[in-house]
């Protein structure tokens, strides 16, 4: 409980009659990616704003790094760092300016920002465009210094607004190896919103999945899919002999596999009631004396849980 | 209150609004041919009226109806002079007193368009809101940036004006007639007023406004009761003396004192989120 980094109570906001976000209660841990799923509108983005006392919540309350954002949202902003949706930079000024502006705002000590504003740089490939206007920059670079503006200040919990969502596969790997070593190298506890489904699997401890400002789902994105996912496709290497018989055994059991399977090159096609079911039918082949030889499940993702998710409500 | 963070957000927004045209022009073009060029035009105008036009006869008796309705300080100022000098006197002296409080008007508030409304149109406030500044830190940056700017330039311009009227005063007749106490009330007490007031109006605007423009256009309204001022005193209903002066600084220190506390009150981060949406 106490390396629990935000803690979310019964958090809403309305606007108007709308509820951004409903009764929310969750907690992150030190050190964790954390994702928070969902779809446009979900309450992502305000919830990020709620986090770090730019909106007030109409009831409930959270606390970020043991802070309650209403109550102290400049010491709190001091150690958190936010990756916005939209870059929100000034393109009037050159990348290193943009900076040394940050650098002043998070009062970070004179003598140490001009090292850390090239060292970033650096990281992101813009030193060569250090003096330019922000404004020349591609839509990637401009993404690039947003992060390192959120960076600057080496912030103990980082909010990530969609930050791959305007970038090319390889600036979109190059931000998501960023994350993943800051978070081990630097103990950073990141709050990463997204729809990016797939990228959430590969990076995240944790998610959440959000739907028109509820919490829908939470655990690791194995825990959903074992959760969610009622249905699993499995192939089957048996001795070939024993295929028919093997055939039989699985239709006599309609509560673990849901359909015939499908015999392709040899290969049993199996669709099975979900990830429970695999040791189940492994045990049920083994007491009838059929060599398995392979036995391969398909991967699930959270995409799938999703799409169960979203099935679910409609 | 952090010095660093005012600081850095005044000087960062100046130079980001100094990149604008539709700044530059009013805070650099406007105070040039004002205060620069128009003194020299109007010396020249005995000259041309005694010269060439010598229409003296027409002025004499327009100046002389516009003396008689004159407070007794400006009328023994002119006493003495032609009819042509007393009317280059009068305007210089007088009638651009009114026109002087435009410069501190204009500069304050198309630097907070830029930076309330522009900021807003660039989609640059969200980042700041970010930072660990309070908002208390950011509406004294964001107000007194512009306002600070505005004084500077107004004083660094009547200082400019004062250096022209009196090189031309001094070569057309001889006379140095600036400084005078009701310019200085005016440019040290009036125009931080001024400036202040048009500011504060801006901020309200920018709220509404999509864009600098927008912005601009809505503040403009400010303009019109000053214009107001000039033609009244064309019109010879109110002259600027030093008890006017002050008078109408009071009003706008008073004015100013309920806009800013008023505004102080409406800001904060929620309402610059919501309304930077
Ligand atoms: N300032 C506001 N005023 C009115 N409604 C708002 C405001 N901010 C958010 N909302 C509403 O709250 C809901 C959640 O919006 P939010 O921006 O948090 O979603 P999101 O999950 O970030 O979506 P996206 O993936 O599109 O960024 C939406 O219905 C949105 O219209
Ligand atoms: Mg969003």
């Amino acid at each position: 409980m106490n390396n629990s980094v935000i803690q979310i109570n019964n958090l809403t906001r309305t606007f108007g009659e709308n509820k951004a976000v409903g009764s929310l209660s969750l907690e992150v841990n030190a050190g964790e990616i954390f994702g928070f799923l969902g779809h446009n509108g979900a309450g992502k983005t305000t919830t990020v704003r709620l986090l770090n006392g730019i909106y007030s919540p109409s009831s409930g309350s959270s606390q970020v790094l043991g802070i309650d954002p209403q109550k102290d949202g400049p010491a709190l902003r001091a150690q958190t760092g936010v990756l916005t949706e939209t870059p929100s930079l000034d393109e009037r000024l050159s990348g290193y300016d943009l900076l040394a502006y940050y650098a002043d705002l998070f009062t970070i000590p004179k003598d140490t920002v001009n090292d850390r504003i090239m060292s970033l740089l650096t990281e992101f490939g813009l030193e060569k465009r250090a003096k330019d206007k922000v404004g020349t920059y591609s839509k990637g670079m401009k993404q690039s210094l947003a992060l390192a503006r959120a960076l600057l200040h080496k912030p103990k919990v980082l909010f990530l607004d969609e930050p791959t969502s305007s970038l090319d596969p390889v600036a979109a790997r190059h931000v998501n190896d960023l994350i993943e070593r800051l978070t081990r190298r630097e103990g950073c506890t990141v709050f990463l919103c997204t729809h990016n489904l797939v990228e959430a699997q590969k990076l995240c401890d944790r998610v959440a999945v959000m739907q028109h400002g509820q919490l829908k789902a939470l655990g690791t994105p194995a825990d959903l899919t074992r959760q969610y996912i009622k249905r699993q496709n499995i192939e089957l290497e048996v001795e070939e002999n024993q295929i028919e018989k093997t055939n039989q055994i699985l239709v006599s059991h309609p509560d673990l596999v849901l359909r015939t399977p499908v015999l392709e090159k040899n290969m049993l096609l199996v669709t099975v009631s979900g990830r429970d079911a695999i040791p189940e039918i492994l045990t049920l082949l083994t007491v009838n004396n059929i060599s398995v030889y392979r036995l391969n499940p398909q991967e699930v993702n959270l995409e799938e849980v999703y799409f169960a998710l979203n099935g679910e409500s409609k | 209150m952090k010095k660093r963070t005012l600081f850095a957000i005044m000087l960062k927004d100046l130079k980001v609004a100094i990149q604008n045209k539709g700044v530059i022009i009013p805070i650099i073009v406007l105070p040039v041919i004002l205060f620069v060029v128009l003194p020299w035009v109007l010396t020249l105008i005995p000259t041309l009226a005694g010269g060439t036009f010598g229409n003296v006869q027409s002025m004499e008796s327009q100046i002389g109806s516009l003396l008689k309705n004159m407070p007794a300080a400006l009328q023994n100022q002119l006493a003495g002079h032609s009819a042509p000098e007393q009317m280059v006197i009068f305007i210089l002296v007088y009638g651009f007193a009114p026109m002087f409080l435009i410069l501190p008007l204009m500069v304050a508030s198309v630097l907070a368009a830029d930076s309330f409304a522009g900021e807003k149109e660039r989609k640059t406030m969200e980042a700041l809101l970010y930072t660990p500044t309070s908002d208390r830190e950011l509406f004294v940056a964001k107000i007194l940036g512009p306002w600070l700017a505005a004084i500077v330039i107004s004083v660094i311009s009547f200082i400019l004006y004062t250096v022209m009227v009196d090189l031309a005063g001094w070569i057309s007749m001889r006379e140095i007639l600036l400084p005078n106490l009701m310019w200085i009330a005016l440019v040290f007490f009036v125009a931080p007023a001024t400036a202040g007031l048009s500011l504060v109006i801006m901020v309200f605007a920018s709220a509404k406004a999509q864009g600098f423009q927008d912005a601009y256009q809505t503040g403009g309204m400010v303009v019109l009761p000053l214009l107001g001022l000039v033609y009244g005193q064309i019109g010879g209903v109110m002259y600027f003396t030093v008890g006017v002066v002050l008078i109408l600084g009071f009003v706008f220190w008073v004015l100013l004192a309920g806009l800013l506390s008023l505004a102080s009150k409406k800001f904060n981060r929620e309402q610059l989120m919501i309304k930077n949406r």
